[in-house]
């Protein structure tokens, strides 16, 4: 009542303040437009043209979206039993082991079970590869932010050490696996909508967008309806109210950690079972990190994690097309502009909201006694 | 009291505040006589701390003026108010614990470049100071090393270092024992003897009573009534601030204790080598029996209350139900809570609830792996909020609605939500801490009755609470404890002396 957090409607915090963010980003970001010489309202066409504006980009942007909504989801589920899984990257990146070892050696199994195998095995590697960290802070008190972010260093050096000396094909220089056989890859939604007699533009787009909606559904039953969501929030909201009603906190981190790289890993399927097929180096290239700020963004809720994704995704489309239209304006600047919404969404999440609360103060409609 | 001359130490004219929607201050007027103690009640979020905070330059208000000693003063922050020549005694003390009473006394006054100067000129001060006012303390003694209320009267001697005039005290007896309560209601006396103004914040009625001037009722942030102290009743002034009569008394019937449902046997948990939070703690609790532990706070007892509801692991000794050992064996809390004991936690907004959950979400908090919350592998949402509806509306909750966050509730609620839950699961032995900390008076009264009716039914009751008052009123038996032991036992009906005596530490006399 009296504390210097005030109060705002919910769905201020939830649309207007990450909207509010995100104009503050774009308005920035316009000004370095401006500078460079280019006009700001050129440039805005010609991003969205790029993301929405014709099919092959609307393909590409949601298959980026994929990405993010998988790494979104994985620090968001972290998020809400209270850690802070940097590692989301690293995670990614054994995941695509998983993913890769089914395709290569598991394809004679038929599609449909192959699917689910990749699943179960990124799922599993990535779950892995979040279990020692998560196990070193619950039982010997490590921090996770330090621990994930150096099991990325861990993950990289080991993957390169994989695909150079173990996994690519004798003779080959390149650093990266065999390419899957035909049948051990994740339809395209092109292909899938072909099958039906519906014509769409040709894109990476695969099935694993199929799955990361199923995932952001699963991952709200699992919050918002299962015991396990509700000791997951409750530890990370009030860990001695948790030990207090018989949770175990040190259990419920080392699942939500688990349970976060699993998530993870659903971008590695996207990317290797679905566009690449095969494993290559750096592929995770900063998903991971970016879906903080999805996450962030999102609120960790699930339909904000998509919008937010989204969000992103069609600014990696929309900006390839940008660079590509503007030698002016370089892959760089794209860049530029992500950093300025992670910085406003991110870091300044709350920049806007002592002046949101004063104008939400002045209006005598939300005014109403305290109960 | 004479009516001095002159200016009144502090003016308020219409002062007003709020924070968004909430009118925290509302048009409030008041004015304070130099050279008296004035006293300000209310319940808690009342506003008598949004007031005060005003005063003290941590708010500012939306409106309204303040005027010191009949000059009008723009107090925007704490520097200005102590420059105004306020000072202000905080509920959580602001001392930095390794350094000495002189070192923290000077903190943000030194004076000089270097520190040696300014020292010795504060340290004659400061001796002069503590002679003048009876403080008892040494300025070279180390902060930590002090009992709570000797920490208290540092404080008090910054403020007056500052050349304080006016000193605004906050809740300060919540942590004392009934002599130091004692001690500091003198030195306030003789504050107000060298002419002096003290402002005391207090919900405890029986100290206004004893050591103020006037007194000014506060209720829902306005200010009902401003009395002359010795014009006044208990019941009166209870009766201004909850807007309504109280029963002060709550009617405790004789139930006859049988047999014992709950003991505790030689707990004990050693923090390091000699130093033990808890040293071989027993006692028994029958049915129909509340047994109160006295002791001020942070002697054991938050240890205590943790060891039973199964909340550490760190400790020897055994704990019984009905004869039967249940720990070391069985000791995670849903195992307790399985075999009838129920734990209302001390500290409500650390341990009872998780304050953005939905009220209905607390209400199953502990209890949440029980068959009737399932739906297969969901939660039953329907089962929870029929559920917490049911509770919220016995337990007379305000307002009724399982879907607010507990956060939204005021104090009362909130320690309401937690009793229901505690309660209604229908435990044969409770545990319970603070049942009635930063509660407000009407619901103060509601819940002593509850716990009374579940003595009624026989239920065994462990109640802590550092409010001897609430433990005289409720309990059979008063156990008090001192540096992690039982020190003492004594019936409710003996005297506040010898209760604060064993709550001091000081040997208890064969027989009390």
């Amino acid at each position: 009542m009296t504390g210097s957090h005030e109060q705002l409607p919910p769905w201020a915090t939830a649309v207007v303040l990450p909207l509010l963010n995100v104009a503050a980003a774009l308005a920035v970001s316009g000004v370095v437009v401006w500078l460079i010489g280019e006009s700001p309202l050129e440039v805005v066409s010609l991003l969205l043209w790029g993301a929405f504006g014709w099919g092959e980009g609307v393909g590409y942007t949601l298959f980026y979206t994929t990405n993010f909504i998988f790494t979104g989801l994985a620090f968001g589920i972290a998020f809400h039993a209270g850690l802070f899984n940097i590692g989301a990257e690293g995670q990614a990146y054994l995941g695509g082991l998983g993913v890769a070892l089914a395709c290569l050696y598991l394809d004679f199994l038929p599609l449909p079970i192959l699917i689910v195998v990749a699943i179960a095995a990124s799922a599993a590697f990535g779950a892995g590869w979040a279990f020692i960290p998560a196990w070193l802070q619950a039982r010997r008190g490590s921090h996770v932010v330090i621990t994930t972010i150096m099991f990325n260093f861990i993950a990289a050096s080991l993957m390169v050490y994989l695909l150079v000396n173990v996994l690519a094909p004798a003779g080959s220089m390149q650093p990266e696996s065999e390419t899957f056989s035909d049948h051990a890859r994740l339809p395209f939604l092109h292909d899938i909508a072909a099958a039906l007699g519906v014509q769409i533009a040709t894109s990476p787009l695969n099935l694993s967008f199929v799955w990361a909606l199923i995932c952001c559904v699963g991952f709200w039953v699992l919050i918002w309806r299962t015991r396990l969501g509700y000791a997951l929030r409750t530890a990370g909201i009030n860990p001695a109210a948790a030990v207090y009603a018989g949770m175990s906190p040190g259990r419920l981190t080392i699942i939500a950690m688990m349970l976060s790289g699993a998530l993870a890993s659903g971008m590695a399927l996207n990317e290797i079972m679905g566009s690449q097929h095969r494993l290559i180096l750096e592929f995770t290239a900063g998903y991971g990190f970016v879906g903080i700020a999805v996450a962030l963004m999102g609120r960790s809720h699930p339909a904000g994690i998509v919008l937010a994704a989204l969000l992103f995704g069609a600014l990696y489309q929309g900006g390839a097309e940008l660079a590509f239209e503007k030698p002016q304006i370089t892959r760089d600047m794209v860049v530029m502009i992500q950093g300025l919404i992670i910085f406003f969404a991110g870091a300044m999440e709350h920049f806007f909201r002592p002046q949101l609360v004063r104008l939400f103060s002045l209006m005598p409609s939300t005014s109403r006694q305290e109960a | 009291m004479a009516e001095t001359a002159g200016s009144p130490a502090i003016r308020l004219d219409g002062i007003s505040k709020s924070f968004g929607p909430v009118r925290a201050n509302r048009d409030i007027s008041l004015a304070v006589e130099k050279g008296s103690i004035h006293g300000i009640v209310g319940e808690n979020g009342a506003g008598k701390s949004t007031l005060m905070s005003i005063l003290y330059g941590f708010y500012q208000a939306d409106a309204g003026s303040i005027h010191i000693s009949g000059r009008p003063a723009n107090i925007r922050t704490p520097q200005d108010a102590i420059a105004a020549g306020i000072g202000m005694v905080h509920q959580h003390f602001m001392l930095v614990d390794p350094f000495t009473v002189l070192e923290n006394v000077i903190l943000g006054a030194e004076g000089g470049l270097t520190l040696r100067q300014g020292m010795d000129q504060a340290r004659t001060e400061l001796i002069a100071l503590e002679r003048d006012y009876g403080l008892e303390v040494s300025p070279d003694a180390t902060v930590s090393s002090l009992t709570v209320g000797q920490q208290q009267r540092v404080e008090i001697l910054k403020a007056l270092f500052r050349q304080a005039d006016i000193l605004i005290l906050d809740e300060p007896t919540g942590v004392l024992t009934p002599a130091e309560a004692d001690h500091l209601f003198r030195i306030l006396g003789q504050l107000r003897d060298t002419g002096k103004t003290v402002i005391l914040i207090t919900h405890k009625l029986r100290e206004i009573m004893a050591i103020t001037d006037k007194v000014s009722v506060m209720r829902q942030g306005e200010i009902v009534d401003t009395l002359h102290t010795k014009d006044v009743s208990l019941e009166k002034l209870a009766e201004l601030m909850v807007g309504r009569r109280v029963l002060m008394q709550v009617d405790k019937q004789t139930v006859d204790a049988g047999e014992c449902v709950f003991e505790a046997r030689d707990l004990t948990i050693a923090k390091a080598q000699y130093v033990r939070s808890l040293d071989k703690v027993s006692l028994r609790v029958h049915s129909g029996e509340i047994v109160g532990i006295a002791g001020v706070a942070g002697n054991g007892q938050s240890e205590l209350l943790e060891v039973i509801g199964g909340m550490r692991s760190d400790y020897t000794g055994d704990i019984m139900m009905r004869g039967r050992t249940l720990r070391p064996a069985i000791s995670a809390p849903d195992a307790i809570r399985a075999n009838g004991m129920a734990h209302v936690p001390e500290d409500r907004h650390r341990m009872g609830l998780v304050m953005p959950f939905e009220a209905s979400e607390n209400c199953i908090l502990g209890y949440h792996n029980e068959d009737r919350y399932q739906r297969g592998a969901l939660l039953d949402r329907a089962a929870i909020l029929s559920d917490a509806a049911g509770k919220l509306e016995r337990f007379d909750v305000r307002p009724p609605n399982p879907h607010l966050p507990a956060s939204s509730f005021s104090g009362g609620n909130q320690q309401k939500i937690v009793l229901a839950r505690e309660f209604e699961h229908d435990p044969d032995f409770l545990a319970v801490g603070q049942p009635t900390r930063g509660v407000d008076i009407g619901a103060i009264e509601f819940i002593h009755q509850h716990l009374l009716d579940m003595r009624a039914r026989g239920k065994a009751i462990l109640l802590v609470s550092v409010e001897l008052d609430e433990i005289r009123a409720l309990a059979d038996r008063i156990v008090v404890m001192f540096a992690g032991r039982i020190v003492g036992e004594c019936l409710p009906s003996v005297s506040d002396a010898q209760i604060g005596a064993l709550m001091a530490g000081l040997e208890a006399e064969p027989g009390v």
